[in-house]
């Protein structure tokens, strides 16, 4: 018997979609080991979530206590190594996320169990348990497997597979807390929000992005002219928000905004999976790029394999005159 | 303050084009420019941030060819202080857990308050090695962090959490901090620092040197099998505009008008 164990995560009071997305490939993972899904969600008041992970048709065991309000590595890392020997799964996973980040592979160490980070998709072959991962920022894949363990821990990128649609009801079941202490290295003081900027890229109807691609900061008129011209708003990669090009407040991606514009200019992004979870859902996207391998073409509706510096100002004359 | 910063030398492959080597386990590198890994530059940065405001020693630590002895030397001329370069074909570099440890190894018997890694590392990127490293030193961690502040035996963190959302954390020292890119402002090397930096220590040891046995970080000790790599197929529905790039863009100003897209 092989169950996959997966540890739903949630923030602020919700579920993230990694959550539910973990439901596309857990099923299909516990089938083919003959075991089945269980979902495990640690915080404190999780009905509401308890019952919506339960419609995905998995075992829901909930771990209700206050030490668990908010995040915490050590926390969950104490409390994991506790569960994995009651529970005995064939496979953990939980999201590559901020939160996963943090404890997946202190976990791994310390039960010195086998852990594969950032899975993009997981399959049961010939009594091994396989990985697949990216690797040079999407373009070689590699298959990594697992050898034989007691459970095999993986964290699953976000945004890799869709998540699938509710399906049947399962149970929930309440199990006590394995932490009987706080444990005291590491305190939570607060969140953070995000700083806002004049221009709410989230609203913008056509965004002109831009990405390292720009080179310099004194770059830029060139494509100020051009979201002028086009009646645009600027965003950017987080390499042109960490660069200071372009504020944070208009970074697109994971870690900064995820847009929706009628229209999207990528212009110099390479198109990184972070970058593109922010910027898929655009209804029509146009990337200019000079590296005929860039990711951004896989989503892209209209491609252009040149220079930026040759196109963009081109362009923009060519919209002054059709505009007026 | 000792501060202890571990940084990778990786190739840029944002406009290379990548193939895979016949074994079908590693890429053809030959033709890649290698420098030091993007959040890694950042993370020698606050080291040598928190030397100037708090006093004390910053100490590189990396794993990698001789070639990244340039960016050692980058580093040591940036203010770091001196540095270890671990060299051994022993080692499963596939694995983080395997890398981390050679790291932990490293550091056995060093007194340090921080250790700065990178959160993640362009070529591999598993945002693992930093956090397992905290692990087999038995000391705190935490990851993806875009500000800190030193306090008195203590550190407090702030991690960036999906969405630009930061999370505060306060955690004793001694801690490993994984560091995300945009945190601070890297600084060009000043030539008088570039000068300085040839004559600084940089030690180059292998597992023997370090006391450690091949078999508990080599392929038999990762519990992790790299089976074999290939070029995804990039399927793309784009509709290609070819032509001199004048005639591209005004293809695509058309077909934007066009569209009612503009
Ligand atoms: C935890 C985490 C969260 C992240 N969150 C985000 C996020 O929210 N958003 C985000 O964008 N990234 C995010 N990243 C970073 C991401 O992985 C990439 O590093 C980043 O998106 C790269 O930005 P870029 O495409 O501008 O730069 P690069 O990847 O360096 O690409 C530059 C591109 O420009 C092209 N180019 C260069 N010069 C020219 C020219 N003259 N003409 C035409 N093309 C040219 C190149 O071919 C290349 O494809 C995150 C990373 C991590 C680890
Ligand atoms: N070979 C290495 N030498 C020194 N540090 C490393 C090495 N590999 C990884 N690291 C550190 O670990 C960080 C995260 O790497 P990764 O877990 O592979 O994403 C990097 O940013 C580095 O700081």
């Amino acid at each position: 018997m092989g169950d996959v164990l997966v540890l739903a995560e949630h923030r602020q009071g919700s579920l993230r979609d990694i959550s539910f997305e973990m439901m596309a490939i857990a099923p299909r993972i516990a089938e083919a080991m003959n075991g089945e899904v269980k979902v495990l969600l640690m915080g404190s008041g999780m009905d509401d979530m308890a019952k919506k992970m339960s419609e995905y048709g998995a075992k829901v065991i909930v771990v209700d206590d206050p030490l668990f309000e908010n995040f915490n590595a050590e926390k969950y890392q104490k409390a994991l190594s506790a569960l994995l020997d009651d529970l005995k799964p064939a496979v953990f996973m939980t999201g590559q996320t901020a939160q996963g980040v943090d404890f997946m592979p202190a976990l791994a160490v310390e039960k010195k169990l086998p852990y594969v980070a950032e899975a993009i998709d997981l399959n049961f072959e010939d009594g091994t348990l396989k990985a697949t991962r990216n690797l040079y920022s999407g373009k070689v894949n590699a298959i990594v497997s697992f050898k034989p363990a007691d459970t095999c821990l993986v964290t699953i990128r976000e945004s890799a597979v869709e998540a699938p649609e509710p399906a049947a009801s399962g149970d929930v079941e309440k199990i006590d807390s394995p932490l009987t202490e706080d444990i005291p290295y590491r305190k939570f003081v607060e969140y953070i929000e995000a700083e806002v900027g004049d221009v709410d890229i989230t609203q913008s109807d056509i965004l002109v992005s831009v990405g390292r691609g720009l080179k310099e900061d004194k770059n830029l008129p060139v494509i100020e002219e051009l979201a002028k011209a086009m009646k645009a708003d600027i965003s950017g990669s987080r390499a042109a928000t960490d660069a200071g090009w372009i504020p944070h407040d208009r970074q697109v991606g994971t870690s900064g905004k995820t847009v929706k514009p009628k229209l999207y200019l990528a212009l110099g992004i390479s198109g990184a999976f972070q970058h593109l979870a922010g910027m898929k859902g655009a209804k029509t996207i146009v990337a200019v790029n000079r590296d005929p391998e860039a990711p951004i073409f896989s989503v892209a509706d209209y491609a252009i394999v040149d220079d930026i510096f040759k196109v963009v100002p081109a362009l923009t004359e060519k919209m002054k005159e059709l505009k007026g | 303050m000792k501060t202890i910063v571990c940084i990778k030398y990786v190739p840029d492959t944002s406009e290379a084009e990548v193939k895979v080597n016949p074994d079908g386990k590693t890429v053809d590198d030959a033709k890649f420019s290698f420098d030091i890994n993007d959040a890694d530059n950042y993370a020698v940065e606050e080291s040598v941030l928190v030397k100037e405001d708090k006093g004390g020693e910053v100490d590189v630590l990396s794993i990698g060819p001789k070639q990244s002895e340039v960016m050692i030397r980058m580093a040591m001329a940036k203010g770091c202080d001196r540095a270890t370069r671990v060299e051994d074909d022993r080692i499963a570099d596939h694995d983080p857990l395997m890398v981390a440890k050679v790291l932990a190894g490293a550091l056995k018997d060093q007194e340090f308050d921080l250790i700065f890694t990178g959160c993640w590392a362009e070529d591999d990127g598993h945002m693992s090695t930093g956090v397992a490293l905290a692990e087999y030193l038995g000391i705190n961690h935490a990851s993806m962090v875009k500000k800190v502040e030193v306090l008195d035996g203590k550190v407090k963190a702030h991690r960036e959490l999906e969405g630009g959302l930061m999370e505060v954390v306060e955690l004793e020292l001694p801690a490993v901090l994984t560091i995300q890119t945009g945190i601070n402002e890297p600084r060009y090397a000043p030539i008088r620092g570039i000068r300085q930096a040839q004559k600084k220590e940089l030690n180059v040891v292998n597992l023997d040197d370090l006391g450690l046995d091949p078999s508990e970080v080599g392929s038999e000790a990762s519990l992790v099998v790299l089976e074999n790599l290939y070029i995804p197929e990039v399927e793309s529905a784009a509709e290609f505009i070819e032509g001199e790039a004048d005639e591209k863009a005004e293809k695509l100003a058309s077909i934007l008008v066009k569209g009612g897209l503009v």
